[in-house]
């Protein structure tokens, strides 16, 4: 694809897309079922081109053989002639249009679904570094760039250079002198044409800055609107914001202004080398070297070029954004998938030790400078009750989403059932756990399809039974049942009848160990009582973990964990820590003040 | 109908913000009809030097050069007129754009929380930014290529038939089919590009689902079902984008296509014309050169047209907004001067929607110093009063009085500023420190880290790379929620009005963070009438008032031994808490 582009084009796009490349090139791997497309959309497309460029020869013929000669059935065969060449062309660009189209969509597609499926398999660490909003721009708007980029460069990145060469070619066949005129012209105008995108392209990302700073103005506008009334700063944001409006204004009306050269600019020159060659052709039609119908032909030639220049200008503008785009996308697939891969041999699960054990366990995530959590042990028997507490940034979301692995502890072993965590198959530890996280999801659909995310095959019977216990069958009685539908993001249930049925959704699954990660908070305090009542007394007897950040919710656990800065600040039951560990004695009393003159603590 | 009517009036609307430029669009229709003309004047010029070269021996050299001369002044004044056609084209779009941003902002401005409560930020500030910049779009594009094309269009058409009726009537005849080929196209392919923005929107809406979940997903296994679903959408899309881009791209061949057979009119009927002499070899290459454009201009009007639509339709969802009711304006109202802290609820009747009554026949008398506690499960509505308060929103029935004065017949100004406010979700500015907790107000630096110092938030600024002038995002960047909230209790330690609103948010801060917080609301309540939204025990009981909501209800009110001794929900709630603590003692 890279053999007749213009030199020009090729320097601009290398230093644009320079580094880069290579990048994007991992990307066209997708378009390796679309091989056959790929080539021959472009060879049609040249076709067509080659026809085109025929019109003026043949045009040529009729003034000088059949107007000169009075032939006018030369001329009406000359004309069918140009019809065909046009049915032709048609042809064959239609051709050309499908198999782009073919492979553009397919490349699409292909990427699309490369691409969902890697985000599938990124481990938790990764997730969090890229963020949602780019991994959903990644999937859509980049995709469907690079996809129109696709179709854009088949199409047209070899047309339009074939055409302006092609008419410099059919120029020397007619004269070599006048097709000197074409070889001067083509480099200034691609001079000019490039020179101007090139200027206006890095002036366009500072018009796209100023409006994110418009933008940011008006959105902290509305999601401050309170703040702004209550201190009465309307006025003051109207004129900040007048003041960036007017910026964006400014700086896009000086674009606009260098980018409006280039019309222009273009337009005399090629009606300058067209005058030259008027003013040529004169000399060589006045010595014989030339015909009055040649002279036409390269007039008309010339006008072609501008043309195509210019279609092959907005060609690179689509380009860039679909190599930016493409490369966006591409740092998407270079991130690894899953870290825990590296799997240690197996064991055997043996004896009773424990259902969690950590012994000096240590996490580091990646990337960060210190570790988030530092020298943990405990040891949690089946069936029991642990309690997780401490403030915010403690640790404890950090502590619990070890245990089904979702991120790789860096330092000392946890055991699950008496197997070295890091010998689990993922999937194997996952049916193990059911986790209950902080943000109470539920996904579009009904119900029963959300719970059986928890387990595939869960009979009624069963969603009823884990719906109960979770205190959550009668928001559903109360609505259709199991066949109650779930909007997107769960909307048309209230903060805390989603985290409910997300305990439900959990509980289906039958764990053997159950992670509640603050995921009561909305709950009043009757329910929230309630609910732990029932999780107690369920028949399979998990272990649970409960992490919260109110101690009645986790006082009557077997074992209470306290952490601070990821350090476990105490370690036993409430009446333990409250005579012995003074970080939980401060969140205690912060909570139940009235306990503390009982409690005869004073820690002022 | 009643379509184009809306469209007429967002039009008519539109008019106005575009009269204030006249002069420039007067401008900038000369320029294009200069240019437009001219432009079409250099293939009549070129055809007239070919005729000067006939043959050997047979070139008339100072005519040739006579119309290269012309042709190159011509070609120079077209040039500087588009130039200036599109310098006053950016003025006009671009400044009629930031003036509908501006109105459209400082509507936002006034108006009454109710709307902007109703409608997502995020549509909002695409009304703002997105549809403003549609607006332009298709206005630049409508005056640029709008005009210069019916000039283009009428201009070849008496060019052509100045030279020779009979062939411009050839080229008249066939060019309607171009256009009826490009419409016949569009036709057909709108409905599969409409297939395909729909299922583009599925997979959108599926991606986004399970992306921002992504962690559940995978923490219940379901990559592969989910990728199950996501294929069978993509496989769908991948047919309709197929069809979509292939039969939409059919356009332009096939226009080129109909050209062609204009063109080819042409030559026979001019080859012709010229073996009997009626026209020169020149004029024909005139018509060639017109027949190659002529369809050119035709193809821009009917994109214009698209775009143009697009843009209105932009444009009504801006004026829209522009002309919303805004919150009644109170420049004739009194000023709140000499607040003690008197506040009384009479009668108060309020709904968000009508028929869903919220609060009804509410009364409530608050003396200066007085404390209101207003608890309850979360979610049940306690910002309800705070927006009342603030007068965020009007009571529907009955009136709240702030020193006896209806809270209507005041300035809000003064109203608010009565107050001080920290809520629970911390909003700061991009700005420094300095900046964030000053918000407007004309204090000195010394001021500031006094109210700072006063509300414990000096500790950690002191520690902050460049102190008070830190710049901070509108997120807070690094700060702790904890911070955050310390930075929203020094403004207000700034100020300090004689009446506090405070939401007493404890979820997500660390106990020792907490313990500042709550020391510094503490000293800011000393003497004030204050209305807490309450989550602690202790504030609870020290309460004057409580008022016990539940889904938007008020419940219950009074002080902490009449709520128990009712023992309705509060008890339940109070017992729920308090009961547990003590079993485990």
């Amino acid at each position: 694809m890279c053999c007749n582009e213009n030199p020009l084009v090729a320097a601009f796009l290398s230093t644009i897309a320079w580094e880069q490349e290579d990048i994007v090139k991992n990307l066209l791997i997708y378009l390796k079922d679309y091989k056959k497309e790929c080539v021959l959309a472009p060879l049609f497309k040249m076709l067509e081109a080659i026809f085109e460029l025929f019109v003026p020869l043949v045009m040529a013929s009729v003034i000088d053989v059949g107007i000169a000669e009075g032939d006018t059935s030369y001329i009406i065969k000359m004309c069918l002639i140009l019809i065909l060449l046009g049915i032709v062309g048609l042809i064959s660009a239609v051709t050309a249009q499908y198999f782009s189209a073919k492979a553009a969509a397919g490349f699409g597609t292909a990427v699309r679904h490369g691409l969902f499926a890697h985000i599938q398999r990124l481990s938790f660490t990764n997730q969090d570094k890229l963020g949602d909003a780019t991994l959903i721009t990644r999937m859509t708007s980049d995709v469907n760039q690079a996809q129109s980029g696709v179709n854009m460069v088949l199409r047209l990145f070899l047309r339009s250079p074939f055409i302006v060469f092609g008419a410099m070619v059919m120029a020397f066949t007619i004269d070599v002198t006048a097709a000197l005129t074409f070889v001067v012209i083509i480099p200034l105008l691609s001079l000019v044409v490039f020179g101007v995108m090139a200027v206006s392209i890095p002036l366009y990302k500072k018009v796209q800055g100023k409006l994110d700073s418009v933008t940011q103005s008006a959105r902290e506008n509305l999601t401050g609107v309170r703040v702004i009334r209550a201190f009465h700063l309307e006025q003051q944001e109207l004129e900040a914001f007048g003041e960036k409006n007017q910026e964006l204004t400014r700086m896009q009306m000086f674009v606009g202004k260098i980018s409006g050269l280039l019309n222009p600019v273009t337009y005399v020159m090629i009606n300058a080398a067209t005058a030259y060659l008027i003013y040529q052709g004169a000399l060589r039609v006045d010595s014989g070297i030339l015909t009055q119908g040649e002279v036409v032909a390269l007039v008309n030639y010339m006008g072609q070029i501008l043309v195509e220049l210019i279609k092959l200008a907005n060609l690179i503008v689509t380009v860039t954004k679909a190599i930016a785009c493409g490369n966006r996308i591409q740092t998407i697939f270079e991130v690894p998938e899953g870290e825990q891969g590296k799997l240690q041999r197996r064991e055997e699960e043996n004896g009773e030790e424990g259902m969690v054990v950590f012994s000096h366990v240590g996490l580091t995530y990646q990337d960060a400078s210190e570790e988030s959590l530092t020298d943990i042990s405990f040891c949690a028997r089946r069936g029991e009750t642990i309690g997780v507490i401490g403030g915010t940034g403690s640790g404890k979301t950090s502590l619990v989403h070890l245990i089904p692995g979702f991120y790789p502890y860096t330092k000392g072993s946890i055991r699950i059932a008496g197997k070295e965590l890091s010998s689990y198959e993922p999937g194997e530890l996952r049916k193990k756990v059911g986790i209950v996280m902080q943000k109470a999801v539920l996904f579009k659909g009904t119900i029963r399809e959300n719970l059986s995310w928890g387990r595939e095959n869960a009979t009624d019977q069963e969603m009823r039974e884990a719906l109960e216990t979770a205190q959550a069958l009668e928001i559903v009685e109360k609505k259709e049942g199991l066949d109650t539908v779930v909007s997107q993001g769960g909307k048309n249930f209230s903060g805390g009848q989603r985290q409910r049925l997300t305990i439900a959704r959990a509980l289906v699954r039958k764990p053997e160990i159950l992670i509640l990660d603050d995921s009561a908070s909305a709950l009043d305090y009757a329910t929230d009582a309630a609910l732990r009542k029932a999780i107690a007394g369920l028949q399979e007897k998990p272990t649970v973990f409960i992490v919260s950040q109110r101690a009645s919710s986790i006082q009557y656990a077997d074992k209470i964990l306290v952490l601070e800065d990821g350090e476990l600040a105490g370690a036993g039951t409430h009446s333990e820590l409250l005579d012995t560990c003074q970080v939980y004695q401060e969140i205690y009393y912060s909570q139940f003040p009235e306990n503390q003159q009982k409690g005869g603590k004073d820690n002022g | 109908m009643a379509k184009t009517k809306s469209q007429w009036g967002t039009v008519k609307k539109l008019l106005r913000y575009i009269r204030k430029y006249t002069a420039l669009i007067l401008a900038s229709l000369v320029f294009a009809a200069v240019s437009a003309v001219l432009t079409l004047y250099v293939p009549i010029l070129t055809g007239r030097a070919i005729d000067f070269i006939v043959g050997k021996g047979q070139v008339d050299f100072s005519g040739v050069f006579n119309v290269i001369k012309t042709i190159l002044i011509v070609v120079l004044v077209t040039a500087a007129a588009q130039w200036l056609m599109n310098v006053c084209n950016n003025r006009i779009t671009y400044q009629i754009v930031r003036d509908m941003r501006r109105d459209a902002f400082a509507k936002i401005e006034i108006l009454p929380l109710k709307y902007l409560d109703g409608r997502s930020y995020g549509e909002l500030v695409s009304r703002v930014i997105a549809d403003a910049d549609q607006v332009a779009e298709g206005l630049l594009m409508g005056f640029t290529q709008f005009f210069t094309g019916i000039i283009t269009i009428f201009g070849t058409l008496c060019f052509m038939l100045n030279i020779q009726y009979k062939i411009a009537l050839v080229v008249i005849c066939i060019t309607p089919l171009s256009l009826f080929v490009a419409s016949f196209i569009a036709k057909r392919t709108y409905v599969m590009f409409k297939r395909q923005s729909e299922t583009r929107g599925e997979q959108t809406a599926l991606i986004e689902e399970m992306i921002a979940n992504q962690k559940v997903v995978q923490a219940f296994g379901q990559e592969e079902k989910v990728l199950g679903r996501f294929d069978e959408i993509n496989e769908r899309l991948r047919k309709y984008s197929l069809e979509a881009t292939f039969f939409s791209s059919m356009t332009n061949p096939s226009t080129r296509f109909v050209n062609s057979l204009v063109y080819t009119g042409v030559g026979i009927f001019g080859a012709v014309a010229a073996v009997m002499g009626q026209i020169s070899v020149g004029q024909l290459a005139s018509f060639l050169s017109y027949a190659n454009q002529y369809t050119k201009p035709f193809n821009e009007i009917s994109g214009v047209v698209t775009e143009l639509q697009n843009a209105i339709a932009c444009a009504g969802r801006i004026l829209e907004l522009i002309e919303e009711e805004p919150q009644p304006k109170d420049d004739d109202a009194k000023s709140l001067t000499d607040v003690k802290g008197n506040v009384a609820l009479s009668h108060v009747d309020f709904s968000y929607t009508k028929g869903q009554n919220l609060i009804v026949d509410f009364n409530l008398d608050v003396h200066p110093g007085q404390r209101v506690a207003i608890v309850g499960p979360t979610g049940c509505g306690k910002t309800t009063l705070i927006n009342l308060l603030m007068r965020f929103y009007d009571v529907d029935g009955g009136a709240i009085k702030v020193e006896g004065e209806d809270i209507r017949d005041i300035t809000r100004k003064s109203l608010r500023s009565s107050y001080g406010m920290v809520l629970q979700e911390t909003w700061l500015r991009e700005g420094t420190i300095l900046d964030n907790i000053r918000m407007g107000k004309d204090a000195s630096r010394e001021d500031v880290i006094q109210a700072a110092k006063a509300s414990h938030a000096h500790s950690f600024i002191k520690r902050l790379p460049q102190g008070y002038d830190t710049w901070i995002t509108e997120d807070g960047g690094g700060l702790s929620q904890g911070q955050k909230q310390l930075l929203c209790i020094a403004r207000v330690m700034l100020a300090l009005p004689s009446m506090l609103i405070l939401d007493e948010a404890t979820s997500s801060i660390d106990t020792r963070t907490e313990i500042k917080i709550q020391k510094a609301f503490a000293k800011m309540m000393e003497g004030r009438t204050s209305f807490i939204v309450a989550h602690r025990l202790s504030t609870i009981k020290e309460a004057d008032v409580i008022l016990v909501m539940k889904d938007g209800h008020i419940l219950e009110q009074g002080n902490h031994e009449k709520l128990l001794a009712e023992n309705g929900f509060y008890a339940t709630l109070y017992n729920s808490q308090f009961v547990a603590a003590k079993e485990a003692e």
